[in-house]
């Protein structure tokens, strides 16, 4: 691919209001979406806001709308956009704007507060933890989540509803649950809360978040429905909940 | 100007940097029951420590029972070409395996042996298997736990909020002085001790695997306080980052391509390491590509020469290049796809997979990597006290890349985050310890700090029309060209003069816009950082006349005894920086007798 000049659309503005503005800017071999964005920074807008830091896809700071898509900007390449395409770039919507690109995502830096934390279970008896790969692989899956929000920006109960935020963790915070609910070594109990302050039951599995995922995790078939199956075990099954009148822990 | 009426916090013990090592230290300082804050440039879980790949170096001996700390010391003092801190190599050593176990009981989930244990993978310079690893993603792994549990226990993090400026009283540590990126309004931090995990400055080179944060703040801010630095002049340039196409050039290939059995070959087809093998490795090193792919399985044959040391790699690679054996974008090829089988490959190394496919094009389980030195970690930084990690200025400690000891000339893969874990704890511990033996009160200079404001704010009033984007990149150009991985005296004494113009020129910023999250003010700000960081470390490469390590001369080509017994130490007195050679600690001589164990 040859230097060419493209034509961005960036988003620029703050909390009070923005508007869409054109930039023009030559690209080289191989460039993605974030370096075009730069570029743009250091020779025509010194006070675009940008987040960014690994630019190869494993932080998940550089988060963003491409034509509309959710994306990771430094994983966007520009030689997937026809030649001439206006590619426009807006922030993540599910959040306040902070500036330009930049959205305030505290949301989420709050939900994780409100996870009961890891809790492991006593030793071996030769004070070793042994665990089995094939007793790990489900859970290194949902270990894989780099926190792009992408998947929280995409998720329909939150994406246009405020409201319903202070009720639902959303997809990243499931995966979290997932994750410690599935460890091997965990011995807390987060199923109320799963079930109530966590909001599962808003989310109807039309698996957006899965589809936005950066780095593949199947968030809706491997972390949201199995939550779900669980709480469905623990809640209403009549059966377990007989059997829960005998024992203390559904795990 | 307006006296500004700047929002103040006070606590024991503020950790600036919020990487392993950062993390670290807050939850030790907090569990020591200090009153503790974390303030870090980026969001929670984005430092640096997230882009670490191949593994944590622990001798815990899962897979090789007869590895143990001495082991581990050994390679870590014969890796960093025995200038390390014997001390800080002994206690890394030791304390590595309890610390990696410790996150374990925090949620971590390693990649385990057949036994159920955590698996340990081979390195570059490690004798046995020794690092403890997530496929190539451990040091995701490492940054979420750590922040998870930090989270949990209830520590204040000021995210997107940069330290600036320290605050002294009496030559000790008494705040802190920085800005929300947010707001760009100021903030005070009145403190007792400060630990710095800000990481190096490697984003002063143009090749770099280091991310937008690596400005070199903390060995700045310590310099500007009148502390000591030390072994500046080491820069590691990683052997392989990626090298096509432009755009990616310099991010990182992890070195655990090469542990899981990827090999390095140049144009004609050739291994070339074999060409490369120093005298000081050679009786642990194989000779013939037989023994060497033997090793993989069976340690009793002597290690690949792919994974000798990385400043080794690094000039091979160079050479090679230089000699017209290199491709044509000036890399060579790392191979495991006609060594590994894909499925073996795709589960090992997920992210390096990913990471080709998506940027360059590349199937790594069919095609070769192209690669190429990347200027990955600085071994210099803060000169600190070995087993407690305070610096010289009393209140301050530094841990992790900032700090400079451990690993001497050239750190090993995997050397880092256990560094950043054994020394993070320590430094949370002793600065909890400091604050809670300090005697008397410390009083913030408030003219100080208002003069600190005006010097922060003065871009936006001069009259200049210099774009700090285009000062950081001749920077950048700088230190590629003139202190790169090859060195001579003529090229380091212009980037000097070529610093003292760019410090000039920062004099004439321009910048565009207002306070409110405003990144061409933000990288104007850390101009003064990379500047400084630069200065010493050109400084400190002119001091030492030899070659060793991750500092290569070519007037100088050889070690030299002379040097093999001081660090070169880089002070301030009167802003401007000093220079002296200092005689390295003495080891003990049951040590020395570890070093000496052949093979």
């Amino acid at each position: 691919m040859a230097e060419q000049q493209v034509h961005m659309r960036l988003w620029r503005g703050d909390a009070k209001g923005g508007e869409f503005r054109d930039y023009r800017i030559a690209v080289g071999e191989g460039m993605v979406v974030l370096d075009v964005v730069h570029a743009i920074q250091a020779q025509q807008a010194n006070d675009l806001a940008v987040r960014w830091n690994c630019k190869a896809g494993k932080c998940g700071s550089c988060s963003a709308e491409v034509n509309g898509k959710p994306r990771l900007m430094c994983m966007t390449r520009m030689n997937t956009f026809q030649p001439g395409e206006t590619i426009t770039i807006s922030p993540m919507r599910a959040f306040p704007i902070i500036r330009d690109l930049v959205t305030d995502v505290s949301f989420n830096f709050q939900k994780a507060k409100e996870i009961p934390a890891f809790k492991p279970k006593p030793k071996e008896a030769d004070g070793t933890r042994r665990m089995f790969q094939e007793d790990i692989d489900r859970v290194q899956e949902f270990h894989k989540c780099i926190e792009c929000f992408l998947c929280q920006n995409v998720c329909h109960v939150i994406r246009d509803h405020d409201d319903n935020k202070p009720a639902f963790a959303g997809p990243r915070f499931f995966v979290r649950l997932a994750s410690l609910e599935m460890h091997p070594l965990d011995s807390n109990d987060r199923m109320e809360l799963i079930k109530q302050k966590a909001g599962l039951g808003y989310c109807n599995i039309t698996k957006c978040c899965t589809e936005v995922c950066p780095e593949h995790i199947h968030i809706t078939d491997n972390a949201i429905i199995p939550l779900k199956e669980r709480v469905v075990d623990r809640y209403y099954d009549p059966v377990a909940r007989l059997l829960g009148l005998f024992s203390t822990k559904n795990k | 100007m307006a006296e500004e009426k700047y929002e103040t916090h006070e606590y024991d013990v503020i950790v600036i940097g919020a990487g392993g090592a950062g993390l670290r230290a807050a939850v030790e300082a907090s569990a020591q029951g200090v009153k503790t804050a974390l303030v870090c440039k980026s969001l929670l879980g984005k430092a640096h420590t997230v882009m670490a790949e191949g593994g944590i170096a622990a001798a815990m001996g899962n897979v090789y029972p007869e590895d143990n700390w001495k082991v581990h010391f050994r390679d870590t003092m014969r890796g960093g070409k025995l200038l390390n801190n014997w001390r800080m190599a002994q206690i890394h050593a030791q304390e590595s395996p309890d610390r990696v176990l410790e996150l374990e009981e925090w949620g971590a989930l390693f990649d385990r042996t057949k036994d159920g244990l955590i698996l340990q993978r081979d390195f570059g310079g490690h004798r046995y298997a020794r690092l403890a690893h997530v496929g190539d993603r451990t040091g995701l792994e490492m940054i979420r736990t750590l922040q998870q549990h930090a989270v949990h226990k209830g520590i204040d993090v000021y995210m997107e909020c940069n330290v600036q400026r320290l605050l002294t009283d009496a030559g000790r540590i008494a705040g802190a002085f920085g800005y929300w990126r947010e707001s760009g309004k100021f903030i005070l931090f009145k403190c007792k001790a400060v630990v710095l995990a800000t990481g190096g400055g490697g984003k002063a080179w143009k090749v770099t695997s280091n991310s937008w944060e690596y400005t070199g703040d903390g060995v700045t801010l310590a310099a500007d306080v009148g502390a000591d630095l030390m072994d500046m002049e080491f820069m590691q340039f990683h052997p392989t980052g990626m090298v096509w196409p432009p755009s990616v050039r310099g991010i990182l290939v992890t070195e655990g391509v090469r542990g899981d059995g990827g090999t390095l070959k140049n144009t004609k087809g050739e291994r070339f390491m074999f060409n490369y093998i120093p005298e000081f490795f050679k009786a642990e090193t194989a000779e013939t590509e037989k023994e060497a792919d033997a090793w993989y399985e069976d340690k009793k044959n002597r290690r690949t020469p792919d994974l000798l040391p990385r400043d080794e790699v690094a000039r091979a690679i160079n050479s090679e290049v230089k000699a017209g054996r290199g491709t044509e974008h000036g890399g060579v090829f790392l191979d495991i796809a006609s060594r590994r089988p894909a499925d073996y490959i795709q589960r090992r190394l997920p992210s390096m997979y990913h990471q080709f496919k998506e940027l360059a094009d590349v199937d790594i389980t069919k095609d070769a990597m192209e690669v190429g030195p990347t200027c990955h970690y600085a071994m210099g930084g803060v000169r600190v006290d070995a087993d407690t990690t305070a610096a010289t200025v009393p209140g301050l400690f530094a841990a992790g890349e900032v700090a400079a000891g451990l690993h001497g000339a050239n750190r090993l893969g995997g050397n880092s985050l256990s560094d950043l874990l054994v020394f993070g704890q320590r430094a949370g511990l002793y600065a909890a310890e400091y604050c809670k033996s300090l005697k008397g009160s410390l009083t913030v200079n408030n003219d100080q700090v208002n003069a600190f404001a005006r010097e922060m704010l003065a871009p936006f009033e001069s009259k200049g029309n210099e774009n700090p984007y285009t000062i950081h990149a001749d920077l950048q150009e700088c230190m590629q060209d003139l202190v790169g991985i090859i060195r001579v005296e003529s090229e380091l004494k212009k980037a000097l003069e070529i610093i003292q113009q760019l410090k000039q020129r920062t004099r004439n910023l321009k910048i565009e816009g207002n306070r409110q999250y405003n990144p061409g003010w933000h990288l104007a700000l850390d101009l003064h950082s990379l500047l400084g960081f630069s200065e010493a470390a050109t400084l400190a490469a002119i001091e030492r006349k030899e070659s060793r390590g991750g500092h290569t001369r070519d007037d100088y080509p050889n070690t030299d005894a002379k040097f093999a017994k001081v660090n070169v130490v880089v002070r301030k007195k009167n802003g401007q920086f000093a220079l002296s050679q200092e005689p390295l600690p003495d080891m003990p001589d049951e040590l020395k007798a570890l070093l000496e164990e052949k093979k």
